[in-house]
């Protein structure tokens, strides 16, 4: 009977990440669907939504990689834009707890959808409650979600949304969203003051590449602000 | 008609997403000692995001035919449900309907 004791123990699992994560999955098949009707309407196929939702997995990133790829960027602006978009996920791993995850197979699906909600929901579920099957089912079920979505908005956009105009703006929204919420999450004006301006002066200066203008020149004031940071530390102890 | 381009490109981003997901865990003992990563990576995410909304933001176009009503409309609505219901999909849905709405059938 350990057949029914492996299904029973999946079913559980199952259950516990529809619990913590169902109604982010919910989130990103409805984004998902956005995807896919965007792809469409920049006359590309229907099937590269899902292609690229179930490879590349990065949801910020996709939109901009089917921005450029319909404009026929070089391979060099969308390798960094990759870069410099996705460079946040060098973080994720300074805390996600991949000691939890047991099995090479399971670690390395476990880093490779380590997109920025999994990062979210495993990283702020109570460590005692997670397991390899636990942490496993919220992955593949953001992972499952995102590219199902992307497939039906690739379908039915193609069938039924040809003629809408706007939708791209889901991309906008999507940003000014997440803004709100890492805004909710930090209240850091000199965070948000450094980007703005940096974005707002790249687009002035160099609206081609503002992107790859904007990321650095905020990463340069970030590194010059963590130096003013420790000579100010420096200072009041050199005074104490 | 399928490009080879486009395939190349995927594989690209997806080493170098795949490589920026797997690196911290090589480097994490090394990475975690370091002061100038941790504000790093304490400030990049809103930074990263607000850059990114600052892009979208400029690409709206307030010299085409319809004034750009309806992507300002659509921003109005999504700041305006996300402030008073806090709901990510009901802002995102409820904000590009908005600018799906005007820009297709009211000031096409």
């Amino acid at each position: 009977m350990s057949g029914v004791v492996e299904v029973a123990g999946s079913e559980s699992s199952f259950a516990y990440a529809a619990r913590r994560a169902g109604v982010v999955w919910a989130g990103l098949f409805a984004l998902g669907i956005g995807f896919g009707v965007l792809v469409i309407s920049k006359g590309l196929p229907w099937w590269l939504a899902p292609l690229i939702s179930g490879t590349l997995f990065a949801g910020s990133v996709e939109f901009l990689f089917i921005g450029l790829l319909a404009a026929g960027a070089p391979l060099a602006s969308i390798a960094l834009v990759t870069f410099l978009v996705n460079a946040r996920h060098l973080f994720y791993g300074l805390s996600y707890p991949l000691d939890l995850v047991k099995g090479r197979w399971a670690k390395a699906y476990a880093i490779f959808a380590l997109c920025d909600e999994a990062f979210a929901l495993v990283g702020s579920a109570p460590r005692g409650g997670l397991t390899t099957a636990r942490i496993l089912w919220i992955h593949a079920g953001l992972h499952v979600s995102w590219a199902l979505g992307g497939l039906t908005g690739g379908l039915v956009g193609g069938a039924l949304l040809s003629n809408v105009r706007g939708l791209d703006f889901i991309l906008t929204a999507l940003f000014v969203v997440l803004t709100m919420d890492a805004w909710r999450e930090s209240r850091d004006p000199v965070t948000l003051g450094l980007a703005v301006v940096a974005g707002v002066g790249a687009q002035v200066v160099a609206p081609g590449s503002m992107l790859l203008v904007a990321m650095s020149a905020f990463t340069a004031a970030l590194v010059g602000r963590h130096l003013l940071g420790r000579r100010a530390l420096r200072e009041e102890d050199g005074r104490a | 008609m399928p490009e080879a381009s486009w395939f190349v490109a995927l594989g690209v981003a997806v080493a170098i997403t795949v490589t920026l997901r797997a690196v911290p865990f090589a480097l994490r003992a090394r990475m975690r000692d370091s002061e100038l990563l941790a504000d790093v990576g304490r400030w990049m995410p809103l930074g990263a995001l607000a850059i990114l909304a600052v892009y979208c933001l400029a690409t709206i176009d307030v010299s085409a035919p319809d004034r750009g009503v309806p992507q300002l409309v659509g921003v109005a609505v999504t700041v305006g449900l996300h402030l008073w219901r806090h709901n990510a999909v009901l802002s995102l849905v409820g904000g590009t309907l908005a600018c799906v709405i005007l820009s297709t059938w009211i000031l096409p």
